[in-house]
């Protein structure tokens, strides 16, 4: 682990030479504050495929980054209407066609759908949950075994109270040199390059 | 950095809103006490709680074994009272865990913030309560093995449900409340997850708590979708969360039975629920504050303030509804409501209405006098009181009504035998057994949204204009 991350005292330093190729660069702050002005100044440098790291969510931070509302709303109604659904045609499929049933005189018909509305409620309830959590695992790529910014030993700090930036190597404005130069510039500390497993 | 006493500084917030963290911790300190918990060795007290809390938990499945292998006559139920203990104990626990949905889900849509130290204990009791809630309508069907008959799976027989059964409506909310409950749960632990695994420093740990945090990273790519999933779990639970007693207060409202047949169930139910709910979580939670004193700082006297403040006005809440029942069914003027009131009141059954009554309705008036919010054995005897006046509600409801069938010659009373008894004592020790498990094994407090509620998590902390 130690030979992976190479921490960078000078912008002009190179680093340690690894056969893995490079993940990202890494930046450490120390306050919400900080990590939330430093966010807008990447994004108004240009960056696109980098993200900031917390401990808890900092209000205000997708604007900070330039990020779109989460479309996961999207999909719960889908799993909502899906739950919807089903509960439709298990109950009136079951009830109108495999066994229709009358139930103190009443047949099932128009007039009796509202003895039928609270399991609809409930599927849909339950399509809709099981739909946020799962998606929202799936627009996130969870679960993962690992994932390279674990290389880095100080971002053990992040679930606890440190803040951080990386921005990736694919991005195409980066450039080990200058992207190195603009975390600096940022009042961080710790700049780090984070590597790929090799 | 202290704004609340650097006149230049003020702002509307430091002056009215105390701290919901008490003196001045840090993240750091947030994570390390909530995590050492679960790191340190295990204590001594566990050990022995556990072996005692575990022993009894054994009761309810060896007593179920017994029932199943012998018969359905081993439990006290008969003509005329056939929901008995069983129906009593599940709406007793179901009720129970609409607290902890009511903290985590309400309370957050409604910006509560005072509510995040203390939701992650209260959404697990939720489940347990919901797990002990859920055995008795299993084994109530009579024969467990033919419990599937009450999933829509085709079968051999062709016979499909009836799907406009108040009984079947149960099924479906009872089960949707317990896997989205599960599912709040998680989502609501996978970031604290990420800080014990990040902590960890043995390698069996890392791995298990790594695995358990999915990869969680923190980033606010993740955590965009993360609060949206969030607030929409919270959104779908609340209203989940007044369905699922009101349905349950159906399985009465919608029969013909009078004492049953009543149009304020529903609301009287759930707010029955979230007051007998809101006394289990300060019965939980003043132990658990008592045994850890440093959780002081994040579960502050304010929130047991705020707690009784919910038991007082619930508590009020559940005594219109009695009140309002007796008037309804004088007002009413049928004679069989007339009658069910008054042999509740003053039948063989007086001594459980009287309880009742007064756990229920008198006891939490004390928590008008501030004295009695804030001093910690008058709200833990207060919530003894209300456990219990929950219970008697339900066998109230259940048993009284049943004892008087419309003929005379089928009246009859409810006798409980020694299993009924032990399968309910079981039941406690396995809610308990549960609690301590998951007060040793997972962050109990969810860390990640304390942190968030510190003045110094605002991007804008210190800053002068915002």
């Amino acid at each position: 682990m130690e030979r992976s991350t190479t921490k960078m005292t000078t912008p002009t330093t190179t680093t340690g030479s690894s056969k893995a190729p490079i993940y990202a660069v890494g930046v450490e702050f120390d306050s919400a504050r900080d990590l939330y002005h430093a966010a807008e100044k990447v994004r108004d440098a240009g960056y696109k495929r980098w993200d900031t790291f917390s401990p808890f969510p900092i209000h205000g931070m997708d604007t900070a980054m330039g990020l779109p509302k989460s479309w996961l709303s999207a999909l719960v109604f889908i799993g909502g209407l899906t739950g919807f659904s089903t509960a439709v045609f298990m109950e009136f499929g079951a009830s109108s066609f495999l066994y229709p049933l009358i139930v103190d005189a009443k047949p099932t018909n128009l007039m009796t759908i509202p003895a039928f509305f609270p399991i609809m409620f409930e599927l849909t309830i339950l399509f809709s949950a099981l739909t946020a959590t799962f998606g929202m695992l799936a627009l996130n790529g969870l679960p993962r075994w690992n994932h390279p910014l674990f290389n880095w030993d100080r971002f053990k700090k992040v679930t606890e109270d440190k803040f951080y930036i990386a921005i990736e190597a694919t991005d195409e404005k980066f450039s080990l040199e200058e992207t190195r130069q603009f975390l600096q510039s940022l009042g961080g500390s710790h700049i780090t390059v984070i590597y790929h497993d090799e | 950095m202290d704004s609340s006493l650097n006149p230049s500084t003020l702002n509307s917030e430091a002056i009215t809103r105390p701290p919901l963290v008490l003196n001045k911790r840090t993240m750091g300190w947030i994570s390390s006490y909530v995590s050492t918990i679960v790191e340190s060795k295990t204590p001594r007290w566990w050990f022995v709680s556990i072996a005692i809390t575990s022993s009894i938990a054994l009761l309810t499945p060896l007593m179920l074994i017994y029932l199943v292998a012998t018969g359905v006559g081993v439990w006290g139920n008969n003509s005329p009272v056939f929901w008995a203990w069983d129906i009593t104990n599940f709406v007793f626990w179901i009720g129970i865990g609409h607290a902890g949905t009511l903290i985590s889900a309400i309370l957050f849509i409604t910006r509560q913030k005072w509510r995040t130290s203390i939701n992650r204990a209260a959404e697990a009791m939720t489940l347990f309560a919901v797990v002990c809630a859920g055995i008795y309508p299993m084994f109530h069907v009579g024969r467990i093995w033919k419990v599937y008959f009450l999933a829509p799976v085709p079968n051999s027989n062709a016979i499909w449900q009836n799907f406009r059964s108040p009984l079947l409506w149960d099924v479906f909310a009872v089960s949707t409340y317990f896997t989205v409950s599960v599912l709040f749960w998680y989502t609501g632990l996978i970031p604290d997850l990420a800080t014990v695994r990040d902590r960890c420093t043995t390698k069996i740990k890392k791995f298990i708590y790594g695995v358990m945090a999915l990869g969680w990273r923190g980033g606010n790519r993740q955590w965009r979708h993360y609060e949206m999933a969030y607030i929409l779990l919270a959104g779908l639970s609340t209203p989940l969360v007044l369905s699922v007693h009101s349905v349950v207060s159906f399985d009465f409202a919608t029969s013909v039975i009078p004492g049953w047949h009543a149009t304020i169930f529903p609301p009287y139910f759930v707010a029955g629920a979230i007051f007998g709910g809101f006394a289990m979580v300060l019965t939980i939670m003043l132990p658990a504050r008592a045994i850890y004193p440093q959780l002081h700082d994040m579960i502050t006297p304010g929130h047991i303030n705020k707690m009784a403040k919910v038991i007082l006005l619930t508590g009020s809440i559940v005594g219109y509804a009695y009140l309002m029942e007796l008037f309804i069914a004088w007002y009413g003027a049928n004679p069989y409501e007339r009658a069910a009131f008054w042999y509740r009141a003053f039948g063989p059954y007086w001594w459980a209405y009287a309880s009742m009554m007064f756990c229920n309705v008198v006891s939490p008036q004390v928590f008008w006098f501030k004295w009695c919010r804030t001093n910690v054995y008058a709200v833990f005897i207060v919530c003894m009181f209300v456990n219990a006046g929950m219970w008697f509600e339900r066998f109230v409801i259940i048993a009284t009504t049943l004892a008087r069938d419309f003929l005379p010659s089928s009246w009859g009373l409810f006798h409980p035998t020694i299993v009924d008894i032990l399968t309910f004592i079981g039941t406690f020790g396995l809610f308990t057994t549960l609690f301590l498990l998951f007060v040793r094994f997972l962050p109990m407090i969810c860390m990640f949204e304390v942190k968030a509620v510190l003045p110094e998590a605002n991007p804008h902390y210190g800053e002068e204009h915002h």
